[in-house]
C-alpha cells in the first residue's frame, strides 16, 4: 500500500521550501522503493509549522513540522516504523491547539486535500450553499445574507445584505458580480490562503451571488504580487466550467453565470472599490466619488455588487447552514467569525478564524506566542497600513468594529503586525504618510498633497525644528485628510500617525506627542 | 519599429480590441512578451482600442507594474511593508542596494538584475519576503539573500 502524503502547494509553505521538500520527498522515496502518494494540498495557516508535512496513518493525519529537505530521509524512516519518535513529530493535526480553538467556518477546508480536486470539495460539503441557492427565489438568497449579519470583510465592514439588496432592486442591462481580491494590506493574507487553499469556496459564492441578484458575469480582480493563486485560480475557473459551474444552464439549471479573473498591476488604491472599478474598466484606478454608490452605477455604469474574497466565501456557509448558525457566532454588530492573520514580528504566525469577540492579546500571546525575536512586543497595528499602532494598555479590546472605532483604530481586513521594542514610531508615522503619498491616485488634494507634506512634516519633527509648531501642524494635516479625502486612503492615513504620536510620545522630541483626535 | 515587435503588437491589440476593459490585459501581455511596453507601440494601441494616447500613457504611468525601459534579466523585489518592516526589511534592503550597487528601479549594469520596491506579497507570517521573478522567499535575512543571488550564477554581480 502506498504511503498518503500532504505537503502544502500555498506561496507561504512553498517560500519556506515546500517545493524543494516535495522534491526530496519523491526522490528519496524511489530510492527506497516506496510508493508514494505525494497530495500537494492547500495551507492550514499554521504558517510557523510551513512546511506542515502530514500522513494518513491509522485514519487520522498525522503531522510533522517544519520539514526541511535535510530531514526528508530520517522522516521516511520514521514513517515505516515509529513516527511518533520523530523530532518533528507533532500528533494528529486537528489536535494541534492552535488549530483545534479555532472555529473554522471559512477556512473548514483549507488543507484538507488538492484545493483543485472538485470531488474533495464536493465530499466536504462544497457546493452544498449553491445547490440550496439554485431552488431559492432571489430575494429569498439576499434575505439570507442580510438576517446573517454578513459585513463585508475588506475592510469598511458594509452589511453585505443590503449592498446586495440595492443590486437585485435596480434594474440593468448587465449586473456584475465583482470579487475585490486586491488584497494590499500589509499584514494580511487570508484572501490569498482562501483562493490557494480552497478557491472553489470564492467560484461558488460569487455564484450564489449572481443568483441572488441577477447578475450573470463576474470578474475576479486579483493583485499581481500573488502569481500562485493566479495559477490556482486559473485552474479552478477551468475546471468549474467544465463541469458546468459555470457558463450557461449552471448544472442544468435555467441559470448562468461566467467569470473572468483579472490581474491588477501594484497599485493599492486598487484595493478601494471604486478604484477597483475604473482598473477593471481599463483605466488609471482613481478613486470615484459617491454617490452614485456601485450598487447603482458601478462597473461600466451597471448595478455591481464588489465583495471582498471572504464576504462571498462567507456566503457559501450562509447559505448552506442557514442564516441564523452563521448569526450564533460573533458579538454585538460584528456577526460570523473573523480572519485574523497573525503577522510581523510573531513568533507562532498564521492564519486564526474565531468569532468576533476575542481580544487582541488573546491572539497574540496566545495564538500568536509573543514575538518572534523574543523581545518584548510594544506596538501592534491591526488594520493595514491605514491602521493604528496601538500600545499594550489597547490590547485588551475586543475584536469587533464598534469596539476599535470607539478606540479610534480599526479592524479593517483582520491583519495584526507586531512589533517588538526596537521599532521607531517617528519612523513608523513617516513611512505611513510616505506611503500615502506613492499610492494615493492624485484624484483629491488632502490626500495627494497632504501625504506630500505629511513626510516632509515628520521629517522636520524628526530632526527637531521646532517640534511643537510642526506637531501642531501635522496634527491639523491630518484633521484635514481625514475630514476631506474622498476615501479611506487619505482619510485614514491619521490614524497610523496620530496613534503614534499620542500612544508613543517617546519616540518623538519634547513637546511633539499628540492626542488621537 | 522593430518588425518583431510590430509583429506582436499587432497579434495583441487584435487580441483585447473587443474586451470591455482591456486595456489592462492587453498591457500584461505585452508586457510578458516584450519584457516592457516600448513608448512606440503607445500610438497602435490608441489607435486599437479608440483612446487617446495620453490616456494609454496615463495607465501606462499609473500602474506599477508597468515598464517603459527594458528590465533585467531577473526581478528583485524587496517588500517595504510594515509586516517585513518589523522583521528587519530596512536591513535587508540596505544590504540589496549596497550588494548590487544600485537603488530601487535601477538594473545592474550587466543587466542582470533590476530591484524594485513592492508592498506586501501576502506571506506576512513569515517576513521579511523577497520575490525573485515568480517565487517569493520567506524568512530572508542579508545572507539568505546573498545565497539567493549567488544561485543565479549569471546575476551575482558584486
Amino acid at each position: 500500500m502506498s504511503l498518503r502524503l500532504f505537503l502544502p502547494r500555498d506561496t507561504t509553505a512553498a517560500a519556506l521550501g515546500a517545493d524543494r521538500v516535495a522534491h526530496a520527498l519523491s526522490l528519496e522515496a524511489g530510492r527506497r522503493g516506496l510508493p508514494l502518494d505525494l497530495v500537494r494540498n492547500g495551507s492550514r495557516g499554521l504558517f510557523w509549522l510551513e512546511p506542515l508535512l502530514e500522513v494518513e496513518h491509522g485514519g487520522e493525519r498525522i503531522a510533522f513540522g517544519p520539514v526541511t529537505v535535510d530531514a526528508v530521509p530520517q522522516l521516511l524512516r520514521a514513517l515505516a516504523s515509529e513516527p511518533a519518535g520523530h523530532p518533528l513529530f507533532l500528533g494528529p493535526v486537528g489536535d494541534i491547539p492552535y488549530l483545534r480553538s479555532q472555529q473554522r467556518l471559512t477556512f473548514a477546508r483549507a488543507g484538507e486535500g488538492d484545493p483543485l480536486c472538485l470531488d474533495t470539495y464536493r465530499a466536504l460539503d462544497g457546493f452544498a450553499g449553491l445547490e440550496r441557492a439554485l431552488g431559492m427565489a432571489p430575494q429569498d438568497i439576499v434575505d439570507a445574507v442580510t438576517e446573517s449579519g454578513l459585513r463585508g470583510r475588506g475592510g469598511a465592514a458594509f452589511p453585505a445584505g443590503i449592498k446586495w439588496q440595492t443590486v437585485l432592486d435596480t434594474p440593468g442591462q448587465q449586473k456584475y458580480i465583482v470579487c475585490n481580491a486586491d488584497e494590499g494590506d500589509s499584514g494580511t493574507f487570508a484572501d490569498r490562503l482562501l483562493m490557494e487553499a480552497d478557491p472553489y469556496q470564492l467560484i461558488e459564492g460569487m455564484i450564489i451571488a449572481g443568483l441572488a441578484v441577477g447578475a450573470t458575469l463576474g470578474y475576479i480582480y486579483l493583485r499581481s504580487e500573488y502569481p500562485r493563486a493566479r495559477d490556482i485560480l486559473e485552474q479552478a475557473i477551468a475546471g468549474a466550467r467544465a463541469e458546468r459551474y459555470l457558463g450557461a444552464n449552471i448544472r442544468g439549471s435555467d441559470r448562468s453565470f461566467e467569470l473572468e479573473l483579472r490581474i491588477g498591476a501594484g497599485a493599492y488604491i486598487c484595493g478601494e472599490e471604486t478604484s477597483l472599478l475604473d482598473s477593471l474598466e481599463g483605466k488609471r484606478g482613481m478613486v470615484r466619488a459617491k454617490p452614485p454608490l456601485p450598487a447603482i452605477a458601478g462597473l461600466f455604469g451597471q448595478p455591481t455588487v464588489v465583495n471582498n474574497v471572504l464576504t462571498l466565501a462567507a456566503v457559501t456557509t450562509v447559505l448552506e447552514k442557514g442564516a441564523q448558525f452563521y448569526r450564533d457566532f460573533g458579538v454585538g454588530r460584528s456577526r460570523g467569525t473573523l480572519a485574523v492573520q497573525l503577522a510581523g514580528n510573531i513568533r507562532r504566525g498564521g492564519l486564526v478564524e474565531l468569532a468576533y469577540g476575542a481580544t487582541l492579546r488573546q491572539l497574540v500571546e496566545e495564538y500568536g506566542g509573543g514575538t518572534y525575536s523574543g523581545r518584548p512586543a510594544r506596538a501592534i497595528q491591526v488594520g493595514g497600513p491605514l491602521g493604528a499602532y496601538l500600545p499594550e494598555s489597547q490590547w485588551d479590546t475586543p475584536l469587533d468594529y464598534e469596539a476599535f472605532a470607539g478606540i479610534r483604530a480599526m479592524l479593517g481586513h483582520g491583519g495584526v503586525v507586531v512589533f517588538d521594542d526596537t521599532v521607531d514610531m517617528a519612523r513608523q508615522a513617516r513611512f505611513a504618510m510616505e506611503f500615502c503619498a506613492l499610492e494615493s491616485c492624485g484624484k483629491c488634494t488632502p490626500c495627494r498633497i497632504g501625504s506630500v507634506r505629511g513626510v516632509e512634516v515628520i521629517d522636520r519633527i524628526i530632526a527637531r525644528e521646532e517640534p511643537a509648531k510642526n506637531a501642531a501642524l501635522l496634527r491639523d494635516l491630518c484633521d484635514t485628510m481625514e475630514a476631506g479625502s474622498l476615501c479611506a486612503m487619505g482619510g485614514l492615513t491619521p490614524y497610523p500617525v496620530r496613534s503614534a504620536m499620542a500612544y508613543f510620545p517617546e519616540d518623538f522630541p519634547e513637546g511633539a506627542s499628540g492626542k488621537l483626535s | 519599429m522593430d518588425q518583431r515587435i510590430a509583429e506582436v503588437l499587432t497579434a495583441i491589440i487584435a487580441q483585447y480590441r473587443d474586451v470591455p476593459g482591456g486595456l489592462l490585459p492587453l498591457l500584461h501581455a505585452l508586457q510578458e512578451a516584450l519584457g516592457y511596453i516600448p513608448a512606440a507601440a503607445v500610438p497602435a494601441i490608441a489607435r486599437g482600442l479608440q483612446l487617446s494616447r495620453a490616456e494609454v500613457h496615463g495607465v501606462i504611468s499609473f500602474y506599477h507594474d508597468f515598464r517603459s525601459e527594458p528590465a533585467g534579466k531577473h526581478i528583485l523585489q524587496i517588500c517595504r511593508a510594515e509586516a517585513c518592516q518589523a522583521m528587519g526589511s530596512r536591513v535587508l534592503e540596505a544590504h540589496a542596494k549596497q550588494r548590487l550597487g544600485i537603488d530601487y528601479g535601477d538594473t545592474t549594469a550587466d543587466g542582470a538584475i533590476s530591484l524594485e520596491p513592492v508592498y506586501c506579497l501576502g506571506n506576512c507570517a513569515c517576513s521579511p519576503s523577497v520575490r525573485l521573478d515568480d517565487e517569493i522567499h520567506a524568512r530572508v535575512d542579508p545572507a539568505r539573500l546573498d545565497t539567493l543571488l549567488d544561485s543565479l550564477g549569471d546575476g551575482g554581480a558584486r
